[in-house]
Parts: C-alpha cells; structure tokens; sequence
C-alpha cells in the first residue's frame, strides 16, 4: 500500500449521541496524502457520522481527528473555520443552497476565505471567479453558471456540489453517499469524477458508499464500518464474500463481486 | 371494536361509552354556554327598539344615498396618509421582526433559556394587542396624528410577522446550511449564504400578506386620532353628514379590494 | 481549454438581477425610494406633543409594571404553595390579605369586570352562531358539492364579509341597532363566517375524493353522503379553526366597545381619556392573559384533535 505524508489521522474517534446511541467506538484510521479510501458499510453504521466527526459537523464525544498535523478536534470556532477550508465535503442530496444560482453555489465554497460584506455583496476576487469558471467547464457545465439550483437535473446537481468542495483548494475530501440519489449510469459518471479529480489534484478522499461493487471499480482502499467500528481495512481485491457477510450480513455476494469483474472487463 | 353487552347480545356501537359521554358532555357545555350568553345580550338590549329597526334602515339608506362624490377630491390627503401607514408601517415592522424571528427560531436563537423566551414574550404581547388599541395608547403619548398610527401598526405587525417568520426558519433545510458551514463560513455568511435565501419566498409572501391586512386596518385607525381616512369618517359621523359617510365606507372597500389584488398579484409573482 | 472556457475567464461576475429588464428594474428601485422619502417625509411630527406626551408614556409604562407587581403578589398571596413549592421564583408571601391588593381595587372599581364580562359573552355568543352560520355557507362556497348559482351566492357573502371591516360593520349597526353588545355580536358573528366558511370551503375542496365517491358509490342520500364522505374528512380542521376564531373574536371584541357595541372597549376608551394608566395597564394585561390562555387552550384541543 502506498505509504506518505499522513494527511489525516483519527487516533480512538467515538461518538456517543445525546439519545445514548454510540454512533462510532473508538475508530483509528490513518489516512495519506492522496489516497482515496471508500467506507462501506449497512446504514446506521455510522459512516455519516465519521466524516462529519472530521470536520466537526458533529462534535465527537473523544479521541481526536487531525488533519495535515493541525488537531482539529482541539481548535476553537476561529481555527475551525480556518481547517474547514481545507476539507471539501460533498453530500448525498447535493445540499446545494436550491435558489442560489450555480455560480453562487460554487463561490460559497470561497466562503471562508472572503470577508463578510464581499460575499454578501458577491464581490468575489477575480482570481475565485476564473477558478470558478475554470471547475465548471472541467465538469461541463459553464453555460449553466447563471441557472438557478433547482433547474439542474441530479447529475448535475452533483457536479456543482463537487465544484463547490474544490474550489476551497482542500486537502481532503469528505464524500457523504455521492451516488445515493442517483440513477446507475450517472452514480458512475460522478465517481470516476471524483477520483479522477482527487487524481489530478492529489487529494485524499474518504467516500461513504453502500454500493460495494462501484466502490471497488474505483478506490485503491476500502474500510469496513459496522456499529460504529472498523471491521475491514484493505486492497478493493481483499474484499472477499465472507467478509462483506461480516459487514452486512449473510447474502449471497458472488453475484456482486462477479458483476464487478464483468465491468472492470468493460472499462 | 366498542360493543356493548344488551341480553347477552352485543350491540355494536360507534364509540365507547366513556368517550361518548364526553362527547355529549362537550356539547352540553356549550350549549349552555351559548345559551347563558344570548340571554345576557338579550337582557343588555332594548328590544322595543327594535320595532322599527327597518324604518331605522330605509332613513339611514335614504339619507346616505346617493353618496357625495365631490368629497372625493377632498379625500386625497386621508387616502395617501392611510396608504403611508399601512406601507412604511410594514416595512419598519418587517425591519424589527426579522431579528426577533431570528431570535425565537429554535435553530438560530443564540440562547433557548434567556434569549428565546424573550423574543416569544415580545411577540405574543404585540400580537394579543389590537392595532386599535396600540393606536389609543400612542395617541396618548405621541400626540393625534399620521405618526401614532405608523407607531401602532408597526408595533401591532411585529408579532405577527415574527411568529410566520420564525416558522418558516425553523422548516428549512439543515443539510444546506451545513453545506456553508463546512466551508469554513462564519456564522454571518452561514446566514447570508444558508438561511437568508431559503427564507426569502416566506419572507416576501409574509411581507406581501400583512401588508394587505395593514390596509384594512389603517383605514380605522383615525376613529381613535390616528390619521388617515378613518378621521374623516370619524368626523363626518360626529355630524352625522352620512353622505359623506356612505362615500367614505365605499372608497375604504375599493381601498381594501385593490390591496387584496395587488397582493395576490405580487405573491403570484414571487412564489 | 475551450473556446467558451476563454472567453469568460479575466471576466467580471456579478449576479443575474431578480428583474431581469433594466428599465423595470431601475423605476421600481427608485421609485420606491422616492415614495418611502416622500411618504416620511409627510408625516407631520410634533416635538412638542411628544416631549409632553413622554410623561404619559412613562406613567403607562410604571403603571404596566405595577399592576404585574401586582398581580404577581396576588397569585402569591391567594396560593400560599406557589412560594413552598417554586421558593426561587415565587419568594417568600408578603403577608397581606390577598382582598386589599392594588390589583384587586383598580380591577373592580372601573367596570372592568362588567366590561370583560361582556366581551366574554359576546365572544362565546358570537363563535357559536358564526360557526353554525358558516357551515352551510362552506358547503354552498365548496366548487367540487355545490351548483353554480348557491356557489356563487355563498362566495359573494365570503367576499362581503371578508372586505368589511369589523369596526365599520360595528359601526354601521350601532347607528341603526343602537349601542350596547347586540351589535357587537352580529358584527362578530358576521366576521366569523368570511373566515371560517373560506378556510372550511377550501378545505372541502382539497379533500381525498376517493373515500367521498366511496362512500356516494353505497347509494347513500345526499345528508348520508356529507354526514359520512365529507364531514369525517374535514372536522379535525374545523374544530382547529373554531378555537382560532374563538381566539380571535375575543381580541376583537375588545376594540368594538371603541364604537359603542359593547364590551371592555367601551372602559378601555374611557380610560385612557382621563389618562387613568392604572386602569388601561390592568385592561391590557387581563386581556393578554385571556388571549394566551385561549391559545393555549386552542393548541391543545388540536393536537389532540388532528
């Protein structure tokens, strides 16, 4: 496996909710520079939960998750904003804000790094604007730049989404059910999207995913996640029938895995 | 199923006999109620006044028609000041709502102990208050006027803005402004970005609405000395001049006509 | 790089306007600039009033705080538990006759009771009538059950309702019903039917057609068909409603007392022309208090209905 500078790294992460459900026990996961990693796993296993732990849309209740070596878990609300800017996330139902327009959906994601009264005046720089315009085009979609979020179809949607996590100049990106909403053939189109910008960037990635056979066409690492605790860490190839019967349970998994080597065929 | 045992057969029945019993006892209760209350207005009212009520009837009509239209031109000034009112009463209302409502929503009040019951104290005592009311209180103090009445309809909207206002902030959707959030956005550009434009379709159709009811209402305010067109059918009513009053009571109703259409129309536009 | 790509980069970016045609856009903007400058700008402001005027609104403002001191040491004094089982809140008990507080002395002296007395009656008087009224009137304004000719009848008497003012309604049957709270009542109940038969008719409008045709489909009579299609479908929103307006004719009884159709207006008006602040702060709380339990009564009894 390749071995680098450790972008992240969750050393015992738990998360206990208020309704005394443990979300996440005492996850250790280390993550390097560009390596895009999928987390499977049943829902309520608490994938959600540990993406969100990372950029403390959830505040866990211990251990520690620290990015490019700043503790994260340990900052105050100032160097929150600051290490958010560093952790592109996209969501499962695109979570674009629907009556902004694309382009506006996009600049959000300088958000952090723009004053106050420019954004809410939309003076961005110019240099924000072309990079705007630059992600757009590299996902096809520049002429829709002044359409309005909810006139976009759900690929497209995705797409903007995706734009918005690069356009903070992350480091890392956390991926929440890209696909979920999605039919089969776009789900497909999106996920080699984001591989392959995470590629030609150098990012890291860590991708929720319930479909195991598109994670495998496409990650080099698979984590397993159930009740809250890793189960499963490594090569897309390891992932063997009796092991995604410990994640999900018993069901007859030679169809999935032999569907995927018919795909990996195609491609 | 509810039955009931009768000779050792059961009866079918609709309800139990417990919840029936309330419900003949709900009904009971306000029939007496009812009952009670017609007797205490039928002993509070002459009723040999009545006899000629429809003389009364034809006498006024008669004498109220036809209306005196030259008075019209006399009503420019009340008619502009009542539509002052009703307009600049909204926007500033809409100005002092939008904090409050920001301040009692569940998901962006700063505090749910201190601050919260605060904003809701500050909204429900504006809105159990009439703008009549508001209008004779501010009479009082500010003196007979356009003024007491813009005072006594932006207070009276507070309240009701508010309460739609903060309604429509606690429906949102989170996962948008999480979105912001996990962009690294201060909490004001969370606003700017994730609250404000998910609100705005409320916020214009709110606008829009209780500026329509604020027409209505300014229209009456100056039988209190708040200005506009209700002191002129205040006036004219005191001299009992009821061609001007039948008049009066005509423009006030194309008055209230043409604000339900303009704000059907705009609400149409935007939504 | 495309071609498109090019040509928009170096470019500036401003938001699409709301209103797309500039012409429109810029007349709307200024001239709604102009007529907020002009329409403050009419209104006449009297320093002078004003400054005097201070004097009263600081009375009315002592004045409200007093008679909630008041009250709340009334509470206290008439619930001895109140103080042992919430000490923190209540405080230990004055020690006073509860008879002898302020509260107790403006609230009975001034016609309040009398006058809230009548407002209450008025109010349950009027709700009752107004909701019997307006049933059948929602029916006839509902387009899927009514013909076109009670269809249009019952609108127009909506349409009425809804475009008179209670306080004109009030004060047009003053001048021909004379004073006193029979015109107050029918101007209530009159208003209850705008609002209760329009809400009502809509909703028979939305309701599921499915369980109606089922049940019209058994052969049943027309009254059969409204007793068992319908009116199961549309009773949750009409208790709603009735609590709501029974809510809402309280608060409006409370001004028509202002025209002379009886009610606390009438004592409310009268107080506050002799600048008896004591008086107007007790009205005004009695009558917050009432709306709040009303509303709280009318959140309950739907929840439990819907």
């Amino acid at each position: 496996m390749y071995q680098g500078w450790k972008m992240l790294e969750l050393q015992g992460l738990t998360k206990i909710y208020n309704t005394g459900d443990k979300a996440l026990s005492d996850v250790t996961l280390t993550i390097p520079d560009g390596q895009v990693v999928a987390l499977i796993g049943p829902s309520g296993a608490g994938k959600s939960t540990l993406i969100r732990c990372v950029n403390r849309l959830v505040q866990p209740t211990s251990g520690s998750a620290t990015l490019d070596n700043v503790n994260v878990t340990a900052l105050g609300a100032a160097g929150l904003r600051k290490a958010r800017r560093k952790m592109g996330m996209i969501f499962q139902e695109y979570a674009l804000v629907e009556r902004l327009t694309v382009m506006e959906n996009v600049l959000s994601g300088r958000l952090g790094y723009v004053g106050f009264f420019r954004s809410l005046f939309r003076k961005f720089p110019q240099k924000d604007v072309d990079e705007a315009y630059r992600l757009l085009d590299r996902v096809g979609l520049l002429e829709m730049a002044d359409k309005r979020a909810d006139a976009l179809s759900g690929g497209q949607r995705q797409r903007v989404g995706i734009c918005r996590a690069l356009i903070q100049d992350p480091s890392l990106l956390l991926v929440d059910e890209p696909t979920a909403s999605l039919d089969p053939k776009t789900s497909r189109q999106i996920m080699r999207l984001i591989v392959e910008l995470c590629t030609e960037r150098g990012l890291a990635a860590i991708i929720n995913i319930h479909d195991v056979a598109l994670a495998q066409m496409f990650v080099q690492r698979v984590v397993g996640l159930k009740l809250g605790v890793v189960v499963f860490d490594g090569g897309p190839d390891d992932l063997l029938p009796e092991v995604l019967t410990d994640i999900y349970g018993e069901e007859d998994w030679e169809a999935t895995i032999e569907k995927v080597d018919d795909e990996d065929e195609e491609a | 199923m509810p039955t009931l045992e009768k000779d050792g057969r059961k009866i079918w029945q609709v309800r139990t006999t417990k919840s029936q019993l309330i419900r003949w006892g709900a009904w009971l209760v306000g029939l007496a109620a009812f009952i009670f209350s017609w007797k205490e207005i039928s002993d509070n009212t002459l009723w040999f006044m009545m006899d000629n009520v429809g003389e009364v009837v034809a006498d006024i009509a008669g004498r109220a028609t036809p209306p005196a239209w030259s008075f019209v031109f006399e009503l420019g000034r009340p008619i502009w000041d009542t539509l002052a009112i009703a307009t600049l009463g909204t926007f500033f209302s809409l100005v002092m709502a939008v904090p409050v409502a920001f301040l009692a929503a569940r998901n962006t009040t700063p505090s749910k102990v201190l601050v919260r019951p605060i904003a809701l104290l500050i909204i429900v005592s504006t809105r159990s208050v009439n703008s009549l009311i508001w209008a004779l209180l501010l009479v009082s103090i500010v003196g007979p006027g356009v003024l007491a009445g813009l005072i006594a309809i932006s207070i009276r909207s507070i309240g009701f803005c508010a309460k739609l206002l903060y309604e429509a902030i606690e429906e949102i959707n989170v996962v948008q402004v999480e979105a912001i959030k996990a962009t690294g956005a201060s909490p004001m550009q969370v606003m700017a970005y994730g609250i404000v434009p998910q609100i705005m379709p409320a916020f214009a159709g709110i606008a829009v609405f209780r500026w329509d009811i604020n027409i209505r209402e300014s229209t009456v305010l100056g039988l209190v000395g708040a200005g506009g067109i209700g002191l002129a059918l205040q006036s004219s009513l005191n001299v009992l001049a009821w061609p001007k009053v039948s008049l009066i009571l005509l423009v006030i109703l194309v008055a209230v006509v043409i604000g339900e259409w303009v704000s059907a129309k705009v609400r149409g536009a935007i939504i | 790089m495309s071609a498109a790509l090019e040509a928009k980069l170096g470019q500036a970016w401003k938001k699409p306007p709301f209103i797309t045609n500039p012409v429109f856009r810029w007349v709307l903007i200024g001239g709604s600039i102009l007529y907020f400058v002009v329409a403050l700008g009419g209104i006449e402001v009297s320093w002078d009033r004003i400054v005097k005027g201070m004097d009263y609104g600081k009375r009315f403002i002592t004045a409200f705080g007093g008679i909630f001191v008041a009250l709340f040491d009334y509470i206290r004094d008439v619930f001895p538990w109140l103080s042992e089982t919430f000490p923190r809140f209540f405080g230990p008990p004055t020690g006073n006759d509860p008879s002898d507080s302020r509260w107790i002395e403006i609230w009975t002296e001034k016609e309040i009771i009398k006058g809230l007395y009548e407002s209450i009656v008025m109010t349950v008087a009027s709700t009752v009538v107004g909701i019997a009224i307006s049933i059948p009137i929602a029916l006839g304004a509902a387009g899927n059950i009514a013909p076109m000719p009670i269809y249009l009848f019952c609108r127009a008497v909506i349409a009425l309702s809804r475009a008179l003012n209670e306080i004109i309604v009030a004060i047009i049957l003053v001048a021909i019903l004379g004073f006193g709270p029979l015109a107050g009542f029918i101007t209530l109940s009159f208003a209850t039917i705008g609002f209760l038969a329009k809400l009502l008719a809509e909703d028979i409008e939305n309701m599921n057609k499915q369980q109606a045709e089922a049940v019209k489909s058994t052969g049943s009579s027309w009254g059969q068909w409204i007793n068992f299609g319908v009116q199961p479908q549309v009773m949750p929103r009409l208790i709603g409603l009735s609590m709501y307006r029974l809510d809402i004719n309280f608060r409006e009884s409370a001004v028509l007392g202002l025209v002379g159709a009886g009610g606390i207006g009438a004592t409310l008006n009268t107080a506050f022309d002799r600048y008896e602040f004591d008086t107007v702060a007790a009205i005004l709380l009695t009558i917050i208090i009432i709306v709040m339990i009303l509303e709280y009564l009318s959140g309950v009894i739907r929840g439990r209905v819907q």
